[in-house]
Formats: C-alpha cells, sequence, structure tokens
C-alpha cells in the first residue's frame, strides 16, 4: 500500500501550535474533520478515543516520531493526517524525547487487515532515518507531499 | 551454548492480527532474551526486538511467522513467544469468539 492512498494532504500541519501531546491530536482530528474526512463523526469524541488509546500504551515509538491511532465508526476507510512541530512535542515517547512528527490515523472498526497494511506502509519508511530526517526538514504541506510521492516510489526512502 | 538456535513457526490466532499492542508485547518478551531473534513472514526477515520492525510484518490473522532464535536462551525466548502468539493470542479475541 502507498502512503498516498490513505494520507490526506489537505490535512497537513506543517506547524502544530500545541506542544503537548493531547493537544496536537485535537488539532490533527479537528484538521481531519475540515478536510471532510470524518463524516459526521464528532472531533471531541474521536480525540478522546485516540487519547483513550494513547494512554493504553504509547504510540511515541522513539526516534522523534509518534503514530497515534484508533479504529473509529466515523471512517470507512483508513485516513491519515501529518503534523510537524519544529520545538518538539511532549509525547511521553517510550525514549522519553520529544516528538518532531506525527501522523494520526482512524481506521474503520470492521478492516483489521487493512490497518495493519497502513502501519506496514507507514512503519516501512519511519524506520529509515533519511526519511524521519527529510519528514523534519518539511517547512510546508507541499514540500511534505512531495516527500511522501518520492517515498511511495522509493523503497529506500 | 552461545551457538544455541532455536526455530518454530508461530501462527497468529487474534482476529485483529499484530497490530502495534502485540507487537509491542512481542517485542517485550524478544527483549528480555539475550539470543537473537529474526521473524519472517516468508517475504521480509525482521528484527523481532524492534517495534516498527515487528508491526511492519503486518502480520494478519492466520498468518504463519518464523521465528528464529540464535544465542542464550534461544529455546525459552521461542517458548516464551510462542506461549504469547498462539496460546494467548496475546490476550486479544479469536474469530471464534
Amino acid at each position: 500500500m502507498k502512503l498516498v492512498d490513505f494520507v490526506c494532504f489537505e490535512a497537513t500541519i506543517p506547524e502544530l501550535q500545541r506542544n503537548d501531546r493531547d493537544g496536537v491530536i485535537a488539532e490533527l482530528v479537528s484538521s481531519l474533520d475540515r478536510a471532510g474526512k470524518l463524516g459526521k463523526g464528532n472531533c471531541e469524541e474521536i480525540t478522546a478515543a485516540v487519547v483513550s488509546r494513547e494512554n493504553e500504551a504509547s504510540t511515541g515509538m522513539g526516534k522523534g516520531v509518534a503514530m497515534p491511532h484508533v479504529k473509529h465508526e466515523a471512517v470507512k476507510d483508513v485516513v491519515a493526517a501529518i503534523g510537524q512541530s519544529s520545538a518538539g512535542i511532549d509525547f511521553l515517547a517510550l525514549d522519553k524525547e520529544p516528538v518532531y512528527s506525527v501522523i494520526l490515523i482512524i481506521s474503520p472498526v470492521d478492516n483489521p487487515d487493512k490497518h495493519l497494511q497502513v502501519m506496514e506502509a507507514v512503519f516501512k519508511h519511519l524506520q529509515q532515518a533519511k526519511f524521519r530526517k527529510f519528514l523534519r526538514m518539511c517547512s510546508d504541506s507541499e514540500q511534505i507531499h512531495d516527500l511522501l510521492i518520492e517515498a511511495d516510489e522509493d523503497p529506500s526512502l | 551454548m552461545d551457538n544455541e538456535v532455536h526455530e518454530a513457526e508461530l501462527e497468529i490466532r487474534n482476529s485483529d492480527g499484530l497490530h502495534m499492542r502485540p507487537a509491542m508485547r512481542f517485542v517485550d518478551i524478544a527483549n528480555g532474551f539475550e539470543c537473537d531473534i529474526a521473524v519472517s513472514n516468508g517475504e521480509t526477515s525482521v528484527d523481532g526486538k524492534s517495534i516498527m520492525q515487528v508491526t511492519m510484518l503486518a502480520a494478519t490473522f492466520g498468518t504463519k511467522l518464523k521465528v528464529r532464535a540464535e544465542g542464550a536462551g534461544a529455546r525459552a525466548a521461542v517458548d516464551a513467544l510462542r506461549e504469547l502468539v498462539e496460546d494467548k493470542h496475546f490476550d486479544e479475541p479469536t474469530p471464534k469468539q
């Protein structure tokens, strides 16, 4: 699966306003909603669901990236939004370091296999130091869009 | 003893497959052992101690993973992982439940 298949570029936030975990999650959920991706879903409720999932186990996997996610009936297909913070976010990451790139993923409740394929697509790139570095260097939505297109074409990125 | 090698095929039995939380439990157990642990889905082989790499396997329900441990505690490591994946199925629902 390709990143461009599920990342909503209209919802990209090149510089997040908040620097706390729950605030950043709320920003990205609202951004997906403004892009029309959450149907009749309620932003506060979806944010609470993501935060609740995050409280069970942090998706701040280390190396400055986090991938908060939840399965929710508001979506019929997987949708994701990317947010960046140059200051760094206290995301309660496993390595206790700040997080600079956040990929929020909302998956439908009835398609666990698709959810796994999305995870695979995201981690394939996030585990590459080069991709993480380039992502952090992106200063606007267009650069993030171009990077993801390039990453989809180049498995080594 | 250091050259101990143990292999097993483990089948994913929980409905949601090896998503991030199960992968974390897998990696936690793997990291409790000194031996190297490789996990393969037939196409890709990854480090069983890395959360990103294990999640990358995208192992859905019914997937058979080959686990290969090499080094001190290899057999105990594979046994512990088998218990988590097959016996406990990560304490998550299986399709029959």
